[in-house]
């Protein structure tokens, strides 16, 4: 295997040539969007001024050639999840909506009164107020596996939550706040033994790790394209069949249908049943592109690389007095976590700013967790295949620098 | 008139904003200016005082002595002290109509605004509509005492 040639690689995404405040641009918010290399983009660009077309209702050549490419990608998605059947793969906005489109329709149906919906405490909002909002509607209790103060799921305290009233298990694969990975396969195969379905949510899963839902066995995993080097407002909600067919429809009108008349209307079968409207084509194109340019990269290596920057920004920032690290679970990917003394990580997050690096400061979006370690938020930086060990030096410079200014 | 006095203390910040040279100092400036703020009592320090539009909690509370306003702040991050204490620094020891009336020109002098992050920005504006609104109680109140 050649070694990984991370400065080939950034020749590959041309935002990472930009000055910020006259400084090469450090980008480590890969945990919010990752950024998207130039064969995505000139997928883009192609799509559009070659062969723009609206979907699967055109008997035109060029409607014709977009559905093509547009249904190629979902096979191609299909087979890097691994999943059994293409129309297990529905076409969403993105993580949020696949959850979204979960709870309205899945758990419109299955959850009801008096039954339970379990969730971790390390769940992005994304993945907590769809959950909690049906609940409260339907009068079910959302059940919350705690964590410990390393933030790592405890098992354990999952394992006693199960039961005949849990309707769904729905869990992140990682941490956005933290990096912790979750031991996924093990939470899929306590569930199963009670005959309850899983969802993962796998928004920071996919880009770290590779995944097999039919190795994992889980009943439904979303994620996003944008945190995977793909185009916004792209997703993907994996289903299994059997779940997906019983389901309802979540959002009517076209495309999802088969027939309509003023009295009634048929629905469309898998996946166009949950896939009201005009999908996003481009960015569906430029999922396909991204997807190409991980096969090529290779998974493994992306997270090999990923791993080394973390365990080397860990042991560098480590050095500094003072430094607190929220989250240090022992299986982490791509995401590392602090705070410098007290100082306020929006404080220490304009100054970093101003070095042209960019991390993400505040909540994360997963406010409860941070109430857990009763703190206002961290300072955040996430990596990508593109970072660089020089990178990380920069940060940690910047960062005894903040400590100065403020201390 | 009264919208001078406010003037002064403007022009005063804005030639120590002049001898800063880049944005590190400017920031020390404010980050200083965050050590000094006139701290707000821990009685006051509760949900109402809070200013909404920040991402870090503002707390901001005022008191009316002798015909002028009188501001005390706090924050978890510091340099929103800073920028609450440059505007308690101005509008500190005002009558009421000299804020009212104020247009807080020091803000776009300085190019606050443009330096600030988009969130930061709108921070400043809100902590700059609780202390007018803060002035325009004050003056209301003072109208209806000396009424009666």
């Amino acid at each position: 295997m050649n070694p990984y040639d991370v400065n080939k690689v950034r020749e590959d995404f041309p935002i990472l040539k930009r000055k910020i405040y006259g400084k090469n641009l450090v980008y480590l918010d890969n945990a919010a969007t990752t950024q998207k290399p130039q064969s995505v983009i000139d997928t883009v660009v192609k799509y559009y001024s070659e062969s723009n077309s609206n979907i699967h209702r055109g008997v035109h050549y060029l409607s014709q050639e977009a559905t093509v490419v547009f249904e190629e990608a979902r096979e191609n998605i299909q087979q890097y999840v691994n999943a059994k059947e293409k129309k297990e793969i529905i076409i969403t906005k993105g993580t949020t909506d696949s959850i979204n489109l979960m709870a309205n329709s899945f758990g419109k149906k299955n959850v009801n009164e008096g039954d339970e919906v379990i969730i971790s405490a390390l769940e992005h909002h994304s993945n907590l107020v769809p959950w909690q909002q049906l609940c409260k509607e339907k009068k079910a209790t959302l059940k919350i596996v705690p964590v410990n103060d390393q933030g790592e799921f405890l098992f354990d305290e999952y394992v006693k939550l199960l039961n005949s009233k849990t309707k769904l298990v729905t869990v992140s694969h990682v941490s956005n706040a933290l990096g912790s990975i979750n031991p996924i396969k093990e939470i899929i195969e306590k569930a199963h033994e009670f005959n309850i379905p899983v969802m993962i949510d796998g928004a920071q899963g996919i880009s770290h790790c590779s995944v097999d839902v039919q190795q994992l066995d889980c009943d439904f995993y979303a994620f996003s394209g944008h945190k995977f080097y793909a185009p916004m407002g792209v997703g993907i909600l994996y289903g299994k069949e059997k779940y997906l067919e019983e389901m309802p429809p979540y959002q009517m009108g076209g495309e999802m249908v088969d027939q309509v008349s003023f009295e009634k209307t048929s629905f469309n079968e898998l996946p166009f049943k949950f896939e009201a409207g005009t999908p996003n084509v481009e960015a569906v194109l430029g999922l396909n592109a991204a997807l190409e340019y991980i096969k090529n990269i290779g998974m493994e290596n992306i997270a090999r690389h990923e791993n080394k920057l973390l365990n080397y920004a860990t042991q560098e920032l480590k050095k500094i007095d003072g430094i607190r690290f929220i989250g240090e679970a022992v299986n982490r990917a791509g995401v590392i976590s602090f705070l410098i003394g007290d100082i306020h990580p929006f404080d220490a997050g304009t100054i970093i700013d101003h070095f042209g690096i960019a991390v993400r400061t505040g909540h994360h979006c997963a406010q409860p967790i941070l109430d857990h370690f009763n703190i206002p938020g961290t300072v955040r930086a996430s990596f990508a295949m593109y970072n660089t060990i020089e990178e990380i030096d920069l940060l940690t410079t910047t960062v005894k620098q903040v400590k100065t200014m403020f201390e | 008139m009264e919208v001078e006095s406010i003037r002064i203390v403007e022009d005063e910040i804005i030639e120590e904003f002049a001898h800063l040279e880049g944005w590190m100092d400017k920031y020390n400036y404010i980050i200083d200016m965050g050590k000094n703020v006139p701290v707000i009592d821990t009685k006051y320090k509760t949900e109402s005082n809070l200013i909404s539009g920040c991402q870090s909690k503002v707390w901001l509370y005022a008191e009316f002595r002798d015909g002028k306003v009188y501001f005390s702040a706090d924050s978890e991050a510091v340099i929103t002290k800073g920028l609450a204490n440059l505007l308690i620094r101005i509008m500190n020891n005002q009558k009421p109509d000299a804020i009212i009336n104020s247009d807080f020109f020091f803000i776009k002098k300085l190019g606050l605004k443009e330096h600030l992050s988009p969130n930061r920005s709108n921070g400043l504006m809100a902590m700059i509509k609780q202390m007018k609104l803060y002035a325009l109680v004050f003056k209301t109140k003072a109208s209806q005492t000396s009424g009666e």
